[in-house]
Order: structure tokens, then sequence, then C-alpha cells
């Protein structure tokens, strides 16, 4: 049996599988899943063969898109989303870390002119896994375990 | 035409840095040239530098150039809460280019963005100090005759060293060189620097101390290892004797052997040496008003 129908379905909606089961909170957390007035369904430590332990989020009337998924391939590199119409998966999107990051993420140097006066940041992936983020500005890398995204 | 910043040392290109080098070299035979009569130039220190300032604003004259600006922020409107942003925007509208110090890493990338008019960053926190690595290759050129083929010694912190960073950056686009890094492990050459290093083939050599293989070097590169880069204070006091270059090591030395060092030095280089003819230091900081010369012509298109 699928392990997406231990939770229930939804009818309309994205599915967001394959998050790191650890990352679950920080993925509800930058999509601002709890301001949400829809049904969500979110399942952690679920078996998985490729991540061993993984989460789930299953959120209704929402479609993601652009800087969203994203954020979201920044801390689930390897997740994907099921597009759910009319109880059917239409379209599986696997998210995939772009070239270059605008905004989303916060430069990890203090000292970084972007930490500092109102500047929008902007980073070259120069890596992607593990993902490393050249800045645009002060050139320091920000690691992995470094990206908070904001 | 397009604005020309020097924000980053790799924003020029191997014939950028070739074409500055037979600038300077013009400028060091002539250096009265009247280039940038009728033009204004703006120094902003928003923090002190005394020496790189004085070697900017001697350029300007020596170019004919006025200038304006402040030599610490708590002589602007910085002290007010002016952000960058608004500094840069009011002064480009006042100058023909901008010359900027800045304690903030980034900074210059960012006022490059909204100004006007071409941005020389005369450094910006622990970041990039460009002018100051093409006056070291400026001295490289001029003393070894060539940028290829050089063995270079980089000595002392080559962790948060901006200047050994820019000028590693500098010389992997030129041919064949070989780089030997002696620090201490904690202080030692970042491994991003390393990983380019092999990924363009070039050669590497780590050292804890100095040896006789630095009977090799055509360069020896000194930088101050300062006491609040430890953690531990410990750790400074096993390491802060074991980086100081002597004359009696010297001997032997290649006759072409040149020293170099950013300057300000504290202990690192004993006082001893400075007699030495191999002592370039003190040649490479005249340099600099050279070079600066040449790279305010190459931006503003006076040449």
């Amino acid at each position: 049996m699928d392990k997406a129908l231990q939770v229930s379905a939804i009818k309309e909606g994205t599915v967001i599988d394959h998050l790191p089961a650890e990352r679950l909170f920080d993925v509800i957390n930058i999509l601002g899943l709890y301001n949400s007035t829809d049904m969500i369904t979110f399942g952690t430590n679920l078996d998985s063969k490729r991540l061993g332990k993984k989460g789930i989020i299953k959120v209704a009337n929402r479609h993601f898109e652009g800087k969203e998924i994203d954020k979201i391939a920044l801390i689930a590199p390897h997740a994907n989303l099921n597009i759910i119409k009319n109880y059917e998966v239409v379209e599986k999107r696997l998210v995939e870390i772009p070239e270059e990051i605008i905004s989303i993420v916060k430069c990890f140097n203090p000292k970084c002119i972007t930490n500092n006066e109102n500047v929008e940041t902007r980073f070259q992936v120069i890596c992607k896994s593990p993902i490393e983020l050249k800045c645009f500005f002060c050139e320091k890398i920000t690691h992995e375990k470094e990206v908070v995204i904001t | 035409m397009q604005k020309r910043d020097l924000i980053s040392i790799t924003d020029f290109s191997k014939a950028e840095y070739l074409q500055i080098m037979e600038m300077a070299k013009g400028f060091e035979k002539n250096p009265n040239q009247n280039l940038l009569k009728g033009k204004v130039v703006a120094t902003l220190f928003f923090e002190p530098s005394t020496r790189t300032r004085l070697s900017f604003e001697t350029a300007i004259n020596r170019l004919g150039g006025k200038i304006i600006g402040f030599t610490d922020s708590s002589s602007s409107s910085v002290t007010k809460g002016e952000t960058l942003h608004d500094t840069i925007r009011m002064v480009s509208n006042y100058a023909d280019l901008i010359v900027m110090r800045h304690p903030l890493e980034g900074s210059a990338r960012y006022a490059s963005q909204i100004s006007k008019v071409p941005i020389i960053n005369a450094g910006d926190g622990a970041n990039q100090h460009p002018t100051q690595t093409l006056l070291d290759m400026y001295s490289i050129i001029k003393t070894q005759g060539r940028l290829d083929n050089i063995n270079i010694f980089m000595v002392g912190d080559l962790k948060y060293g901006r200047t050994v960073h820019s000028l590693l950056m500098a010389l992997s686009v030129f041919e064949n060189p070989i780089f030997n890094f002696i620090a201490p492990p904690e202080l030692a050459m970042p491994d991003e620097y390393k990983r380019f290093l092999t990924s363009k083939g070039i050669r590497y050599f780590e050292h804890r101390e100095f040896t006789g293989i630095i009977s090799e070097a055509d360069i020896i590169y000194m930088t101050r290892v300062q006491k609040e880069r430890f953690t531990d204070p410990i750790e400074y006091e096993k390491v802060r004797n074991v980086y100081i270059l002597r004359n009696k090591m010297l001997q032997q030395t290649k006759p072409t052997l040149k020293i170099l060092h950013p300057l300000p030095r504290v202990n690192e280089i004993n006082e001893d040496v400075d007699s030495n003819p191999k002592a370039y230091y003190f040649t490479q900081a005249e340099n600099g008003v050279y070079t600066r010369q040449a790279i305010i012509s190459h931006i503003m298109g006076l040449i």
C-alpha cells in the first residue's frame, strides 16, 4: 500500500512527499502552513526505502510555486510534490535547487551588508549536494548546515 | 558605455591585469599627468585607513583630480543613522568616481549597484581589497619580470588574510604558479581555495614552519598573525614566534627573491631584514600609488 494513503486523501491540493523526517516541521514553518485555514495533515517517521524515515505533508486547496518550491528544495532536496486534482495525482514534480537564489536565504556572515542594511540577499549555488551558496555581496559561502530560510 | 567598477579582484580579466601593469609602469616613469583634470573623486572612508587613503589621494592628486570625502564615519552623516544606500545615492550625484572603504563585507558590491558612477573598493571588511592585489602583482612583475612561473610562499594568517586570498586568485590565471603555504593549523589556507587550486591543476604545498625549501622562492609574502584570531591565548603564544622572518634565514635564498608584506607589520619581519636588498615592502607601498593611478585611469576610460 502506498505510504501516502496512510493519512486521509485530499480532493484538491498538494502532497509534499519524501521530506527528511527531522525537517518536517521546518518545511511547515517556511511555507507558513501554521497560518493556513485549509485542512493540513502531516506524518513523520514513516518508513521510506530512500530516506529510511520520511515526513509527508498534505495541504488541501493549495499549490506551490516559484520561491516556495525553492525553499522546500533548500531544506528537503529530495522532496517531491504531488499535485492532486479530484483525488487523482495529476502531476508529480521533483523539487530542484536553482542556480541562483534570491531573497529567501539569510547570509550566514554577520558582517555581510545584507545582515546590516535592507538589502535583498542573492546567492550563486556552487554545490547542490551538500548545499554551498556563495553570497553575491560578501562572497562568503553559506554551507548546508548554516542555511536559514527567511 | 557601461559603467566599470573594481569591487573584487576577479572583476578584471588577465588582459586587464596586464594592461594595468603596463599603465602603472608608465605612471612610475611619469607620475604627474593631468588626466583627471576637471573631475571630482569622492574618497569615502567609513572606517579609517590612513595608508590606503593617502595612497589613493596621492594618486588622484598626481592625476590632477579634486577630492571630496571623509576619513572616518564619525565625521559623516553615518553617525546620524544614514544608510549606506542613501550616502552612495547622494555622493554619486556629486562625484565622477567613488573610492570607498567600509567595515561591512559586500558593502562595495552593494554600493556599485546603487551608484551611477564607478566604485573602486578600497577594502570591504575581511572580504576584498583588489587595489592591494594589483599593487602586489605590479611589485612581482617589476622585480621578477614576469607573472608566469612564480613560486610564491605565503606566510602567517592564511585563513583570514584577504590579501593572500585575492593574490592567489589573481596569480592562478597565469602560467604554472606554485604556491607554498606556511601557517599554523588554526590559520591554514581555507579548503575552498585549496579545492580551487586543485580544480585548476595548480600545485600547492603546505608547511607548518619555515624550512630550507624557501631557497626555491621567488616571492615570500608575509602577513601578520593577529592575537585576536586565536580563541586560546596559549595557542597564540605557541605560534607567535614561529612565523618571524629573520635575515639569517635568507642566506640560501635566490638572489632575485623579494619579500612582500601588505603592511603594517608588527614583529613578523625582523628589522634586521630591512637592510637586505631582498626586502621590498616599502617600495611595494610606493608602487601602490602608480598602480592606483593606473586603476583609476582604466576605470574612468582615461587612457
